[in-house]
């Protein structure tokens, strides 16, 4: 019930979001949306990848973002103190996507110029993240060391895209995308935004919500170790004792 | 054939996972060492989140331990005596080692701590064993396997408050017991391990138990203590995965039932040989990482959610 009502109030927004958009542009400029509004984490689950298309009615080129929920991220910095290398600063940046892809139908940069990426936030190094005030007064440019070191941390996870996607455009008219998510993925409400960009300017922009979640056996082995936390550990225990029990019962025929 | 594990959320090998718990389970039921110490390096190389490895791991480790007690008991080499006081020397210790955890973690570091416990403990103790196992392997060749004596008399038998265990045929004061449950207790709690690989030697060189039944008691005490771990990360953290346990546990108990039906096989010192030579594996790997230059000296970590 409760994530229905999360998924719907998501889509209204979406649907505010588009009506603004309507008043300066035609409403058919840009439509997109995705081969599903949902992932579900099930016992199963590898990753997945979900496609995104729409149309487009003029000339210009296509980008796609999407984005996890926002989470606080620490970033430490190891230094060698008497022959062991041990950690000395950190720096936090709070909200920071958990999840970060791009897509576009030709190279970033030949697309629009640094400052749109930045405003807009596209491309995993255009990402504004912000060092957590407090603590010792850092350097713009220690942050600066920090910030590439948290993205190129999420690279390495997968969880950040190295390189942008593509974004394929039929006769001028049709545009689809392979978006793909990695297996650690965290669960929460992420973000697709699909921005149609010419001359260097956004023109138009929509935004598509996009649920992850987990389902299935997982999904109530998390609700259980949650919210009857003592229950669950006890039946942890009881699972390992009775496992022992029977493998030494097992093998005493043996 | 892949597996979703709902709590470290991540998907893993259902294969690789069954294959580790083996060879671990092996291990402990060979040594008597719980594996933790095995386990949750393992667990975090193949990319676990470190606290879901730490008490999930004890959760496997709890069946393993069982698997490897009955069997023991069955060949007569457990000593309930010896096992209950070191116990209650554990519950203790473990519940101060919870206190300084806490205060360690106040002065931050506390992972480079934990590492350094590591190198030293795993390098003291496996390399003093592996000097007396290659010695005694030596001694036995030349003199044609003489017979030694049961225990060497120190200060430590002058001790009060002392106890007949007769199982292990000694008569000692139960304050030597106690004081290395309690030493182990506080280790674990720091290292989360099971504490098997400090206990196991301490038992056989302070108090002069027999190997074979130094065994099954370090492991009967092993039970208790990550009964007790796997509980209390479970109501404070929630990091025990089952899933990932049940996948452990399965290839642990069927590889500690084959490591104690190996380990009578062993001669004593063969045996405290092998389990000096794998301790000293694992300090030299953590003494490498530590001084080693890392791939990137940057590290990051979700300090919150959402």
């Amino acid at each position: 019930m409760n994530r229905l009502t999360k998924l719907s109030m998501l889509l209204l927004a979406a649907l505010a979001l588009n009506c603004e958009a309507a008043g300066k542009a035609n409403a058919q400029d840009l439509i997109a949306d995705l081969s599903s509004h949902r992932v579900d984490i099930t016992t199963g689950f590898t990753g997945a990848d979900l496609l995104l298309f729409g149309s487009v009615d003029d000339d210009g080129d296509i980008v796609v973002t999407v984005s996890g929920p926002r989470e606080s991220i620490t970033v430490r910095r190891k230094e060698r103190v008497a022959g062991i290398w041990m950690n000395t600063r950190s720096m936090q940046f709070n909200s920071a996507p958990n999840f970060y892809a791009v897509a576009a139908s030709r190279p970033l940069e030949e697309i629009a110029p640094l400052e749109v990426l930045e405003r807009q936030q596209i491309g995993a190094s255009h990402l504004r993240l912000r060092a957590a005030a407090g603590g010792k007064k850092l350097l713009p440019e220690d942050e600066n060391t920090f910030r590439t070191a948290l993205v190129r941390r999420k690279q390495a996870q997968g969880l950040y895209a190295s390189e942008p996607g593509r974004v394929t455009i039929i006769a001028g008219k049709l545009f689809r995308t392979q978006v793909h998510f990695p297996a650690n993925l965290a669960t929460g409400t992420y973000t697709a935004v699909v921005y149609l960009i010419r001359g260097g300017r956004v023109v138009h922009a929509q935004t598509t919500p996009l649920l992850v979640e987990k389902v299935g056996v997982g999904a109530e082995v998390y609700t259980f170790a949650h919210e009857q936390s003592a229950i669950y550990g006890l039946v942890a225990i009881l699972i390992a004792v009775a496992a022992g029990w029977l493998a030494a019962a097992v093998f005493r025929k043996v | 054939m892949y597996i979703y594990l709902p709590i470290a959320e991540m998907s893993v090998n259902v294969l690789t996972i069954l294959a580790m718990g083996g060879a671990v389970g092996f291990l402990s039921g060979l040594f008597g060492v719980g594996g933790g110490f095995l386990m949750t390096p393992i667990l975090i190389f193949i990319g676990v989140p470190a606290p879901v490895a730490v008490s999930t791991g004890a959760n496997q480790i709890v069946a393993s331990s069982i698997s490897g007690v009955i069997a023991h008991w069955r060949r007569g080499n457990l000593d309930f005596t010896m096992g209950f006081v070191l116990l209650a020397g554990g519950i203790v210790g473990s519940t101060l080692g919870v206190l300084l955890f806490k205060f360690l973690e106040s002065l931050g570091q506390i992972d480079l701590v934990i590492k350094l416990c590591y190198v030293v403990f795993l390098g003291v103790i496996g390399g003093l064993m592996l000097l007396e196992s290659v010695r005694t392997i030596l001694q036995v060749r030349q003199s044609g396997g003489r017979r030694r004596k049961l225990h060497q008399h120190t200060w430590m038998h002058g001790l009060p408050f002392k106890i007949r265990f007769r199982k292990s045929k000694l008569y000692i004061s139960a304050l030597l017991p106690l004081g290395i449950g309690c030493f182990v207790g506080i280790l674990s709690a720091i290292m989360g391990v099971g504490g098997g690989f400090i206990m196991v030697p301490a038992m056989i060189y302070m108090l002069g138990m027999r190997t074979s039944m130094v065994v099954g008691t370090s492991l009967l005490q092993i039970i208790f203590v990550t009964a007790n771990v796997t509980f209390l990360q479970a109501i404070s953290t929630q990091t025990v995965d089952v899933v990932l346990a049940i996948l452990l546990l399965v290839g642990a108990v069927v590889g500690a039932q084959f490591g104690s039906q190996f380990a009578v096989k062993l001669k004593g010192e063969q045996l405290r040989g092998l389990l000096a030579l794998m301790v000293v594996a694992v300090c030299l790997k953590l003494a490498f990482d530590l001084v080693v230059t890392p791939d990137d000296l940057y590290s990051i970590v979700v300090s919150q959610g959402g």
